[in-house]
């Protein structure tokens, strides 16, 4: 139990895959300008990335690492995360209307979001088991949300500030960005069991 | 529609499958080259084959299991001393893999990283910090035994690297680790 | 079209990093030393040639619906082939980009210049895109190492500039990533538009 929550935290806060890992970069200053989008990017990555971490890890073990066929890892997996979102958007929208209101412009941007390939390839790297894999996979994506939804809310008071002219925009964002890195880096001395 | 994307996956999988007969020599030779080459940069002189002698060990300590790998280096039979291998997983990214070279008594000769997850740049400095002769960093020419193997702010004997205290207490418990590995092969005990 | 131009519009006008913002996590990543900046930076020019020129030769005989997944496929060929040469060749190198060479395939800029650029031009002009992005790309993760490594270790290159005591390890660590790049952007968009 124990090793599933210092997974769980680790992953969050000390690991935190945008902050420290540098992954998921493009989403995080594409789509952080408001709280509420972060909050739909956020709940969309979490959807895809512990399915498709599931799927990848049992394709790995069961069937690439049987056929020595390893090294058609990254091709395999960028397909089946790719085919799994075109499937989400259609069963989501058939299913839940109300869902695909507010998950599906994100949707067909998250087939391009490294975290997704880079989790399922880390959890292979690491020899995590499944149940590992799918908790990494779950706090993996609450911390991807938390940095955002925090980042959105800095930008959102950001707006209104004067900023001087050559830093608008990017290079202010990613300051931000650095400065919300550094008090990450607080967290760096948890330890848990 | 379809046989398009049938064609193309199927012309990329015979030019990878192609590709992977070409490099699988080469990687596992630079595989073991590379492992050879840090076997032999940390031990001391030999005339056997390290590498054919590899023994297993597991350690048990306050990191739970771990199993060490024992490249023994004799000189006209007799024992000159080794290599261990051996990981710890509390570095700050995970595990962090690393070959130390003990002489007979137990002295450390030398040491390689062989593998980290560390913050890049700060991680990378275990490669020269505790072989650098400067305030109290180097580990080479100390033992586990005469000295005490935890970072000085753990009251050890061990200056940790600047900013990279847990990934200094990581590497020394990885020494530590592989030192115990080292003396219970001596004793010739219940090796795998 | 000019082959000089396409080359410079890739280089300075289009820049990937500066002026697109596109492929950050690369970008931010592995970019904490020069050497890393240069190698990564290579290592995507290499797959972003390979990938634009079979495109442009294929694309005529790609249906439309299946174009998106028939490139990923092509792009993700050329990474392995790229990752299965650097473990057996350069393995020292492929230890230090780790995941991010995989990665490659998700990087915005190779699907980007499949979409825009490789499905409607010719191969040899494919080629001299995929040269110019690519080197525009290779100079600013290179450019950026530098500064990082300069900043945060007094190396550039691991040639000793100033002591490493004065360094601050700030810029080698995560947030200095971010800020260092912020700042570098800034200094680029004011130079481009004063010119």
């Amino acid at each position: 139990m124990l090793t599933y929550i210092s997974i769980f935290v680790t992953a969050i806060f000390v690991n935190n895959i945008v902050l420290s890992q540098f992954l998921g970069i493009c989403p995080f200053l594409g789509v952080s300008k408001r709280i509420d989008s972060a909050l739909g990017m956020g709940a969309a990555v979490t959807f895809v990335m512990t399915l498709s971490t599931i799927v990848t890890y049992l394709l790995q073990t069961h069937l690439l690492v049987p056929l020595g066929l390893s090294y058609m890892q990254t091709i395999v997996f960028i397909l089946v995360i790719a085919a799994l979102v075109q499937l989400l958007e259609i069963i989501i929208k058939k299913i839940a209307p109300a869902l695909y209101q507010a998950l599906g412009v994100f949707l067909p941007l998250i087939t391009t979001n490294c975290t997704i390939l880079g989790v399922a390839l880390i959890v292979i790297q690491k020899n995590m088991t499944l149940l590992e894999s799918t908790v990494y996979a779950i706090s993996t994506a609450l911390g991807f949300t938390l940095a955002l939804v925090i980042f959105a809310g800095m930008r959102e008071q950001m707006s209104l500030s004067r900023i001087p002219k050559a830093m608008q925009g990017t290079p202010i964002a990613l300051i931000a960005a650095g400065l919300l890195a550094m008090a990450f880096m607080g967290f760096s001395g948890i330890k848990i069991g | 529609m379809l046989w398009s994307l049938t064609l193309i996956t199927a012309v990329a999988g015979g030019l990878l499958g192609y590709t992977n007969q070409l490099t699988e020599a080469p990687i596992a030779r630079a595989a073991k080259a590379s492992r050879e080459k840090a076997i032999q940069q940390v031990i001391p002189a030999y005339d056997n084959s390290p590498i054919d002698e590899q023994t297993n060990y597991t350690v048990h300590n306050e990191y739970g299991e771990t199993v060490a790998t024992i490249y023994p280096a004799r000189k006209n039979g007799e024992l000159a001393g080794a290599a261990v291998e051996c990981s710890n997983n509390t570095g700050y990214g995970g595990e962090i893999r690393i070959i130390v070279g003990f002489e007979a008594d137990g002295t450390i000769k030398d040491y390689r990283v062989v593998k980290h997850q560390e913050t890049p740049g700060l991680g990378a400095k275990m490669d020269e910090w505790f072989r650098a002769d400067k305030n109290n960093q180097s580990i080479i020419g100390k033992s586990p035994e005469r000295n005490n193997f935890h970072v000085t702010k753990d009251s050890g004997d061990i200056d940790a690297i600047t900013a990279a205290t847990i990934t200094s207490r990581a590497f020394l418990a990885a020494v530590r680790t592989a030192y115990a590995a080292y003396t219970e092969s001596l004793k010739g005990g219940n090796h795998e | 079209m000019n082959k000089t131009k396409i080359l410079l519009n890739g280089l300075i006008k289009e820049n990937p990093t500066f002026v697109l913002l596109l492929g950050m996590c690369p970008t931010l990543g592995t970019t904490t030393s020069a050497m890393g900046g240069l190698g990564m930076g290579l290592s995507t020019l290499f797959v972003l040639i390979c990938s634009n020129v079979v495109i442009s030769m294929v694309k005529g005989i790609i249906p439309d619906k299946v174009r998106i997944p028939a490139f990923i496929v092509i792009i993700a060929t050329f990474v392995t082939i790229l990752q299965l040469c650097m473990q057996a060749y350069l393995p020292d190198l492929y230890a230090t980009l780790g995941l991010f060479i995989p990665l490659i395939v998700v990087n915005c800029i190779l699907l980007g210049r499949a979409e825009a650029f490789a499905a409607k031009h010719p191969p040899a002009e494919s080629f001299f895109d995929g040269l110019g992005i690519g080197l525009g790309f290779t100079v600013a993760l290179t450019l950026l190492g530098s500064v990082r490594e300069f900043l945060g270790t007094g190396h550039i290159f691991g040639f000793a500039i100033y002591p490493e005591e004065y360094g601050s390890l700030i810029f080698i660590l995560a947030p200095g990533a971010f800020i260092a790049l912020g700042f570098l952007i800034a200094i680029i968009h004011t130079i481009n538009k004063t010119r």
